[in-house]
């Protein structure tokens, strides 16, 4: 028995046959899923909805930066950056945990997932290979928002402030694959695609409204330090998300109060560093786990 | 080329596979036979690593636990009922997996030739029909003209047809030389296409053993259900297999596996060791999934038995 590769496809050959026994190397097999499941995802509904939902609030949010602006017409990139904040914080995070939660819950739910097992792919590639097709979906869905949005700007507005835009289209991307990857890490524990979701919407509804207010009772009871509470206010990667975009806006943080004061004074230049580096990890870290989990536990 | 040691899977406090062990030399038949919960697709799960289990299995020297999608290369799958994606094309599902495998796509086209589907590749996995689908996913598990071919019930679904296709098909991988493992509950298909059958029940290995020792003649097989008093149930499948019969010892009871001719000839066994047959149920044919054809009464037993 003996194994030669050839372009990324090991071939496993016995030699009493002298036949090979084709085996993709771990980066094909990882893309090749990943193309299925982004056709599959181009060609879900719950996408569709997801990317006109998205674009057309995208547009609508810079055209109402322009009541902030006092002018007729689209406001300028910077603006509508600060107005697409919110906007993002809240649909984002629900289309990449929505989109993530489904992945494995859905297979397996289907009965496709043991299929797939049965083939010559390791559970780490099909888990990454099923992470990297929704990130890119994900990515492109985003693109087209913001592209469309960015488009109308440029052409009402002029470029001023196109930088702003774009970092945030990055950290925006970001984002997304941070959710996406809790996403997943909910689909590697559930049974079925509905319970998946409807975890993923409580997670929604935790990072998006009840960190906040359990932040604000937390300070309020526990009488916290203003370290602590900026400590406990970035481990949510949406309010990390929030400060980085204000700060690469060119923005104060002062406008969040003396956490932020405490924040750009504690860290200054090198705040940005940390935020990014909270939300990777958060895109790192519940990936890693699913695909630890998946792995061990074994079954379908 | 397939060693199997010790293989144990248990989920939570059920035993599915109780320390069940066999070889099978390349080019061989090798048919799991039992009633439902025996077993069967437990095992064929953990041969193909997809359920991890305790003892070892080795598919041509590779450990299919430790190093999974080697051994997996080896290997062609067919599931009871294949599950693809409803939406999928017939053409690009076969596109999907020669790339999965790593072949050039006419291999995939040949493949669909073997079994029937050629000229389908528009058409969508969800128009077509069960038989369709059991020949796809043959199509599907032949497409790297694999050594090895498993498969999980592959006719349980489909009708006399279907069926015949099938076996059919299986019947010229033999001739070919490929090594076939198949779960199975109609003997019919294991005496054309095994040469040894593992008779499990309730995780365990009871019998392993050549078809002809079971039913010696050719002769149409018939199912016949036993009743007998549950605390007695184990001793009267121990009686019967010792007597020589095929015998399946599930949730629903005892059936027994048993040409035609000879139906009456388990309850006389029994009778005759002291084990009383309440009532039987004759199947109307394995694949109905226990679809009973006749029901006689206690009372109709004991006439039998006269």
């Amino acid at each position: 028995m003996s194994t030669i590769n050839l372009n990324g496809v090991s071939k496993h050959v016995d030699n009493r046959t002298s036949e090979p026994v084709a085996c993709l190397s771990f980066a094909r097999s990882i893309m090749l899923i990943a193309r299925r499941e982004f056709r599959d995802a181009l060609s879900s509904k719950w996408f569709l909805l997801y990317t006109i939902a998205f674009t057309t609030l995208a547009i609508g949010v810079s055209f109402m930066s322009l009541a902030g602006s006092g002018e007729h017409g689209f406001a300028g990139f910077g603006k509508t950056a600060a107005g697409l904040l919110n906007l993002i914080m809240l649909v984002v995070p629900l289309m990449a945990l929505t989109a993530g939660a489904g992945t494995i819950a859905g297979e397996r739910e289907r009965g496709t997932l043991l299929y797939l097992l049965a083939q010559p792919l390791s559970r780490t590639e099909l888990l990454l290979g099923k992470y990297v097709g929704l990130a890119i979906a994900l990515i492109c869905s985003l693109c087209i928002g913001f592209g469309l949005s960015a488009g109308l700007l440029a052409w009402r507005a002029g470029g001023v402030g196109a930088g702003s835009f774009l970092m945030l289209v990055v950290f925006t991307s970001v984002l997304a694959l941070s959710m996406l990857s809790l996403g997943v890490l909910i689909s590697v524990q559930s049974r079925r695609a509905g319970v998946a979701t409807g975890i993923s919407l409580f997670v929604w509804l935790g990072l998006v409204f009840l960190s906040d207010l359990g932040l604000m009772a937390g300070t309020l009871l526990f009488k916290l330090r203003v370290q602590e509470v900026f400590a406990l206010a970035i481990i949510n990667p949406l309010q990390a998300f929030k400060m980085n975009v204000i700060v690469n806006l060119n923005a104060s943080l002062d406008v969040l109060g003396p956490v932020g004061m405490y924040a750009s004074q504690e860290f200054g230049a090198s705040l940005p560093w940390l935020l990014t580096g909270v939300i990777v990890l958060w895109c790192v870290l519940p990936l890693a786990i699913a695909a630890l989990i998946f792995r061990k536990r074994g079954g379908i | 080329m397939i060693e199997a040691r010790h293989i144990t899977k248990k989920f939570k406090r059920v035993l599915a596979v109780n320390d069940l062990s066999f070889d099978l030399q390349a080019g061989g038949s090798l048919a799991l036979w039992g009633s439902n919960g025996a077993g069967k697709t437990t095992l064929i799960r953990c041969l193909l690593g997809v359920f991890p289990c305790k003892g070892a299995i080795r598919i041509d020297g590779i450990d299919v636990q430790r190093n999974g999608k080697r051994a997996r290369a080896q290997i062609g799958y067919v599931p009871q009922e294949l599950a693809f994606h409803d939406d999928a094309r017939l053409g690009s599902a076969m596109r999907f997996f020669a790339n999965l495998r790593g072949v050039e796509l006419a291999q995939a086209a040949r493949s669909l030739g073997v079994v029937g589907l050629s000229g389908h590749e528009s058409k969508r996995v969800r128009d077509l029909s069960g038989g369709m689908k059991q020949r796809l996913a043959l199509a599907i598990a032949l497409i790297a003209d694999p050594p090895i071919i498993v498969l999980d019930e592959p006719t349980s679904n489909l009708d006399s047809a279907g069926r015949g296709e099938v076996v059919d098909t299986l019947l010229r991988l033999r001739k070919q030389g490929k090594t076939l493992i198949f779960a199975s509950h109609r003997p019919d298909e294991v005496i054309t296409l095994a040469d040894r059958v593992l008779v499990m029940e309730q995780g365990k290995l009871v019998q392993q053993t050549a078809p002809e020792v079971l039913w010696p003649s050719r002769s149409s097989i018939r199912s016949v259900r036993l009743f007998i008093e549950q605390s007695d149930e184990h001793e009267a499948a121990e009686i019967l297999r010792e007597g020589g019969f095929a015998v399946n010892h599930g949730n629903s009871g005892l059936t027994v596996a048993i040409e035609q001719h000879r139906k009456a000839e388990p309850m006389k066994h029994l009778a005759a060791r002291g084990v009383i047959v309440r009532d039987f149920e004759l199947m109307r044919d394995v694949s109905d999934n226990d679809e009973p054809e006749v029901t006689v009464r206690t009372e109709q037993v004991s006439e039998v038995l006269r």
